[in-house]
């Protein structure tokens, strides 16, 4: 494999990688704060669906944005009032949402533009468009090795690529160096603790779910408005479990979570590369096996090499006052 | 994750002041949590600018208005009674089983290798030997993620789900490159010999001077009720079963009476696997007499809600998986009748079942308790 197509591979991981981030942050905040969000699918979908609704109504991508996060949001408002206030199944509420917006994007998208189910194909205006770095294509030229990786791989993203690479930095610093973080570790892993020294165990709790929601929507807004153009159904593809799967791998902790998120993206960038191509000594591989290469990687990375994932204490418990 | 075994020992506890009569737990709740769904469903059919009170009339006249679409309604629960009876198995031991999909598919291809493998032979033997095949095909399924989550910690969850995604890829890949039928374009196997096919139940009862009006429903619906009673037996009369539910309600206390929850785990986990398999019996050997890609459709995702709905007991199983095949024969006489309403509508009210049934299960229930113990009292107290 020559250089630049190793650029390329990395190009397409990182492509991949920053929806998969954005929604294991999500899923970081949720389970730090004690609640499992099986819900991170539904919600990255229903985020891909306003997005590319608002922004084909309005032919405004950042608007498109809010309205992502927006119905993130909402979708987690639903999880908490379900799990926290209600102390319901966290899985099960998770799984509901995922079943409900499986089927109320296609349905609201048939009835609201009359496209089989898909939203109207967005306008150059109307997504995020990528952005190339200053000196990018000087550099790429004159500097021999890091000009290439410069110009290919760290410019020429759209900004949510940047926004999820810095997204990294701030989730470890608010979980580790501020205030609300220490209070979120502590309601994740000792509730009563948290509720004796007179915090809202249920208030931290709405609160790592609205951004968790937030994080979520942004992640779907990516797949619609900055990877694709447009809202096709079913369009996250399991990538909400990855991101879950990820979180698990990286055993709760911001930095990990984005190497394994790199590790799934890298994974699916060799997929597309593999396809059609004929290995040495086994020749091509039927391309529904390399697809289902992420997921068996998921499976054995579970399996094998997390070592004993100890999750935050208090995660998928409802925390009940008088127990 | 006992959201469903709760229901039944409550007001049993300790501290837990008087009795709910069982009615409201196991009949009232469930009947106020559905409509609530309905009535949040009804919002989404306003918002795509239909009515929904006549949407509802055209949904229960669907289902259950003429002789073909009770047949239809029953073809459709008889898939919900496999994969419902498959949750509430892994629920009894605790374990949250998502993966009926992909069990019932490799369950499904189990069968449908014996259909092309015992072609000419007569359906009795086909249709039992398809049983083995068949729960063998979706247990194997199970085996792996449970043994990962037995013994190697994975979560079952997350598992199950990949598991999912890839038995899809590997039933597109058989169907595509290795079964489809020459000469054919679509993606599907050959068809059956006719003998092998599972009779259907106007045809079975035809024969015994019974006329019943034509529909997919074939013999495979007595089996899912032969598979309730079965059930039935398993989990709360014998030692399997006991031992099961003992894991599902306090692994640390199985642990010190001597019981194995891995073992229990993977015991239970493969039965599931197995009532999901079979919902390729009335799929594959019942109706469609081939192969075909993806003719699960979500049924593994349904068994969820009819388990949750249900309380993991096989007459609520059987009562839920009416109510969702009501739904899905209802629906796409529904996608048929108004042009802005497609099949997904039914999947927005699964989830909306799903979500009210089983995550807000405690909706009402603490104030409809709180009113029955009121009433309960009053009487006490006078007399």
């Amino acid at each position: 494999m020559d250089y630049l197509t190793l650029l390329s591979v990395l190009d397409g991981t990182v492509r991949t990688a920053a929806p998969l981030v954005l929604a294991a942050l999500a899923g970081l905040f949720a389970e730090r704060s004690g609640v499992v969000d099986i819900g991170l699918e539904g919600k990255m979908l229903a985020g891909a669906f306003a997005a590319a609704a608002a922004a084909s109504v309005t032919g405004s991508p950042w608007l498109g944005l809010f309205a992502a996060i927006g119905a993130g949001i909402l979708l987690s408002m639903v999880h908490a009032y379900a799990t926290v206030t209600h102390h319901g199944n966290q899985v099960v509420s998770g799984m509901a949402i995922n079943i409900l917006v499986a089927g109320l994007t296609p349905t609201l998208a048939f009835a609201w533009f009359q496209q089989g189910g898909q939203t109207p194909i967005l306008q150059s205006g109307e997504r995020f468009e990528s952005i190339a770095l200053p000196l990018a294509d000087t550099l790429g030229g004159a500097v021999p090795v890091l000009g290439p990786l410069y110009r290919e791989v760290i410019s020429g993203h759209n900004i949510l690529v940047y926004a999820a690479a810095l997204a990294v930095p701030a989730a470890a610093w608010v979980v580790y160096r501020s205030r609300f973080g220490l209070r979120l570790r502590a309601v994740g892993e000792n509730p009563s603790a948290v509720d004796t020294a007179g915090i809202s165990v249920a208030g931290l709790r709405y609160q790592a779910l609205v951004i968790c929601g937030a994080l979520t929507g942004a992640a779907g807004a990516y797949l619609s408005t900055a990877q694709g153009a447009g809202f096709v159904r079913d369009m996250t593809a399991g990538m909400g479990y990855l991101a879950l799967a990820a979180l698990i791998f990286g055993k709760w902790r911001p930095a990990p979570t984005l190497f394994a998120c790199l590790l799934f993206a890298l994974a699916d960038a060799v997929q597309i590369r593999l396809q059609g191509v004929a290995i040495p000594g086994i020749g091509i591989i039927p391309v529904q096996f390399i697809q289902m290469l992420p997921y068996v990687l998921t499976v054995l990375l579970l399996a094998g090499f997390v070592g004993k994932a100890v999750a935050p204490k208090a995660s998928g418990i409802a925390y009940v006052k008088e127990r | 994750m006992a959201s469903g075994t709760t229901a039944t020992g409550i007001g049993k506890g300790f501290g837990q002041p008087g009795e709910v009569p069982g009615w409201v737990n196991n009949a009232l709740l469930p009947v106020l949590n559905l409509a609530a769904a309905l009535v949040v469903s009804s919002l989404v059919i306003l918002a795509i600018g239909e009515n929904p009170l006549s949407a509802m009339e055209v949904l229960l006249y669907g289902s259950f208005g003429y002789p073909e679409a009770i047949g239809f309604t029953l073809y459709y629960a008889t898939n919900f009674i496999f994969t419902g009876l498959a949750v509430s198995v892994a629920f009894h031991c605790g374990l949250f089983n998502i993966g009926g999909e992909g069990q019932a598919y490799i369950g499904g291809l189990a069968i449908g290798l014996v259909g092309l493998a015992f072609g000419g032979m007569p359906w009795p033997v086909v249709a039992a030997v398809a049983i083995v095949a068949g729960a063998l095909g979706g247990a194997a399924w199970a085996y792996i993620p449970a043994y990962l989550q037995a013994k190697r910690g994975s979560h079952i969850v997350i598992t199950t789900i990949m598991f999912n995604f890839i038995a899809a890829s590997v039933m597109t890949y058989l169907l595509v490159d290795v079964l489809i039928a020459p000469g054919q374009q679509s993606p599907e196997s050959r068809q059956f010999d006719q003998s092998t096919w599972l009779p259907f139940l106007h045809e079975a009862l035809g024969r015994v001077g019974i006329d019943i009006p034509n529909s997919p429903l074939n013999l495979s619906f007595v089996w899912a009720l032969a598979c309730c009673a079965l059930v039935w037996v398993f989990v709360w009369h014998t030692r399997w079963g006991y031992e099961i539910r003992t894991v599902g309600q306090n692994e640390r206390a199985a642990v010190y009476a001597g019981i194995s929850p891995s073992r229990n785990i993977i015991l239970a986990m493969a039965i599931s696997g197995a009532l999901a398999g079979f919902v390729g019996l009335n799929e594959v050997l019942g109706v469609h007499h081939r192969l075909i890609l993806g003719f699960t459709g979500g049924v593994g995702f349904v068994g969820i809600a009819v388990a949750l709905m249900g309380r993991n007991h096989p007459v609520g199983i059987v009562l839920a998986a009416l109510l969702f095949g009501a739904l899905y024969q209802g629906g796409s006489e529904l996608a048929f009748e108004f042009p802005t309403i497609n099949r997904e509508m039914v999947v927005v009210i699964q989830g909306l079942v799903i979500l009210f049934a089983g995550a807000l299960e405690n909706l009402f229930k603490a104030r409809i308790e709180a009113l029955f113990r009121r009433t309960a009292r009053r009487p006490a107290a006078a007399g």
